[in-house]
């Protein structure tokens, strides 16, 4: 551009300051706050930790000697270990699930017609425009035991006691599959779509049967967006609080859902931003991962 | 790959989709049934709509919610373009990297940690809890996904045009108005609407950064469906999803329309 010998201009700065100097105000520096209220102590004070950074000396202490209690009561308690395993199960088991289903969605969707795909595709991106807490909400009535689901299986005699769904990990994994699909259909889809027809053909000819064609060609050529999309679906999925809080049952711990109870019921700030800290740090190598991606264009 | 699903893909791909759409379809059933109960289907009736327009609590959180959207969709919008043409059109500058990073992190992080963060950080700033701070961490998020879809589509022009446009004498300002501007604004659009939708449908931040004031919708409903399914729910969850669809409708009727006109 003309303008970078001689320097940028002054509206080119301002492009940049204002949203670099937005996003680290109310993203860079909220994570440095929870990191620093980790490491210090709960007390019955407004507000409830101390100590507070009031001088620079006062920081300073505090940076040298900071407190290590939430953490290690982190690691004591099982409650929370067990709930970062659970989260990291869950998600992942929902993540594979969610790819069983979505694979065949997109790859069908690739060797449709284009007025097929076009209207397939409205139909995937449109329930992502309506509301997750309603999606999610519209599961109780089908799951629940005096649900439409058991009702239906009932009355065709499929089975004869209610299936007790709602409210177990069951229930969770059918939420998070579900609300998460177009997720992992749109990378697909996007990286199918791009796949040479004659790649296939040529396969075909040299006398590879459907089958083959589909494991030697179609699915080596799709992984970038498969990966695109399982970690679109497993990241969020890791630190999920409505699904596991509607459907999974209390045995359905996960993390965002201790977090959120460790905030607003036991009013512990110091443990609560441990515990997102912790979070942070389960989801930073899939998160730089996915970056990766990204920057790549695999998700299309 | 253009010679159709196979028996076998197309009833995968049916099953895939009926999924996706049962349980839409059955909310939107039972929002019509006379009944209370979801089991027992009551005849037809308007019943819960009517209650629905006398209950001030969820009209006043839905007028709230609207607002906080408009406001902070907006302001994501202008955030986000600039960032997007940042990414796109700036290489070098001190902090990229971080920069880039603070742009796509917020689009995979989970809803918990912006909202916590963001509360911690508003009581250290002393910011009271309210309409203003829902709309700042709304906007906030938002802007990460106006910024990503306005780098896509900028991607996708040519960098000569804006030259051109220097070349000729016009000033940054005018290529900005004129050029870059029209070119983006499909991606401005959507993203717009994006965020307006992101907002609308957030519970878990806004309920870390709202105040006593400022219940939204999201919010609300929570609370009511925690206490058990109620078709009065199922009837706003019915005025949404028909807004959304007729909006989509719409959007991509006009879009054809714009494209037999030979537009963008």
């Amino acid at each position: 551009m003309a303008g970078r010998s001689r320097g940028m201009s002054w509206g080119r700065r301002l492009t940049i300051a204002v949203p670099y100097a937005w996003l680290a105000v109310f993203f860079l520096l909220p994570f440095i706050i929870v990191l620093k209220i980790s490491f210090s102590e709960p007390v019955i004070a407004q507000p409830p930790f101390a100590p507070q950074w009031d001088s620079l000396s006062a920081a300073w202490a505090h940076i040298t000697n900071p407190v290590l209690e939430n953490y290690t009561f982190l690691f004591s308690d099982p409650l929370y270990v067990n709930s970062y395993l659970n989260s990291l199960q869950i998600a992942g088991i929902s993540t594979l699930l969610t790819l069983l289903v979505g694979y065949p969605m997109a790859y069908g969707m690739a060797r449709c017609s284009p007025t097929w795909r076009a209207i397939l595709l409205t139909l995937v991106i449109l329930p992502f425009w309506t509301s997750f807490l309603i999606r999610v909400y519209a599961w109780i009535g089908i799951l629940k035991t005096e649900g439409l689901l058991n009702l239906v299986l009932l009355s065709i005699g499929v089975i004869s006691e209610p299936l007790e769904v709602h409210l177990t990990p069951t229930a969770v994994y059918i939420g998070i599959v579900y609300s998460y699909l177009p997720f992992m259909v749109l990378p697909l889809y996007a990286s199918l779509e791009k796949l040479d027809g004659s790649l296939l053909e040529a396969a075909a000819d040299l006398g590879a049967r459907p089958l083959t064609v589909f494991w030697r060609v179609v699915l080596p050529l799709s992984l970038p967006g498969m990966a695109a999309g399982c970690f679109l679906v497993f990241i969020p999925a890791v630190g999920e609080f409505v699904i596991p809080e509607l459907l999974g049952g209390a045995s359905t711990q996960m993390i965002g859902r201790t977090l959120w109870s460790e905030f607003f019921q036991n009013r512990d700030w110091p443990v609560a931003s441990a515990v997102a800290v912790l979070l942070v740090l389960v989801l930073v190598v899939p998160i730089v991962i996915f970056q990766k991606i990204a920057r790549r264009g695999g998700t299309g | 790959m253009r010679r159709g699903p196979g028996p076998t893909l197309a009833a995968m791909m049916v099953v895939g989709f009926v999924f996706l759409y049962l349980p839409i379809v059955i909310l939107v059933l039972y929002s019509f049934n006379e009944s209370k109960l979801v089991t027992v289907w009551g005849g037809w009736s308007l019943k819960w709509y009517g209650e629905l327009f006398q209950n001030d609590a969820l009209l006043n959180a839905a007028r709230i919610s609207i607002l906080v959207a408009v406001t902070s969709s907006t302001l994501a919008a202008v955030l986000g373009v600039m960032a997007g043409i940042t990414l796109a059109r700036v290489p070098r500058f001190l902090g990229r990297t971080l920069f880039s990073g603070m742009v796509l992190a917020p689009l995979v992080m989970p809803d918990v940690i912006i909202g916590l963060s963001l509360l911690l950080t508003f009581i250290s700033l002393s910011l009271d809890r309210g309409f203003l701070t829902i709309v700042i961490a709304h906007a906030t998020f938002s802007m990460c996904y106006v910024a990503v879809v306005v780098q896509a589509r900028l991607a996708g022009f040519d960098r000569s045009v804006e030259e051109a446009a220097q070349d000729l004498g016009a000033r940054p300002a005018t290529v900005f108005w004129r050029v870059t501007l029209p070119m983006i604004a499909p991606g401005v659009i959507s993203g717009w609407l994006l965020s307006f939708t992101l907002s609308f449908d957030d519970l878990v931040i806004a309920s870390f950064v709202s105040g006593p004031g400022s219940t939204t919708l999201p919010i609300k409903i929570f609370s009511s469906v925690r206490l058990g399914v109620t078709p009065e729910i199922n009837a706003i969850a019915t005025i949404l999803i028909g807004l959304v669809a007729f909006g989509t409708l719409a959007w991509s009727i006009s879009l054809k329309r714009a494209l037999a006109r030979g537009g963008d």
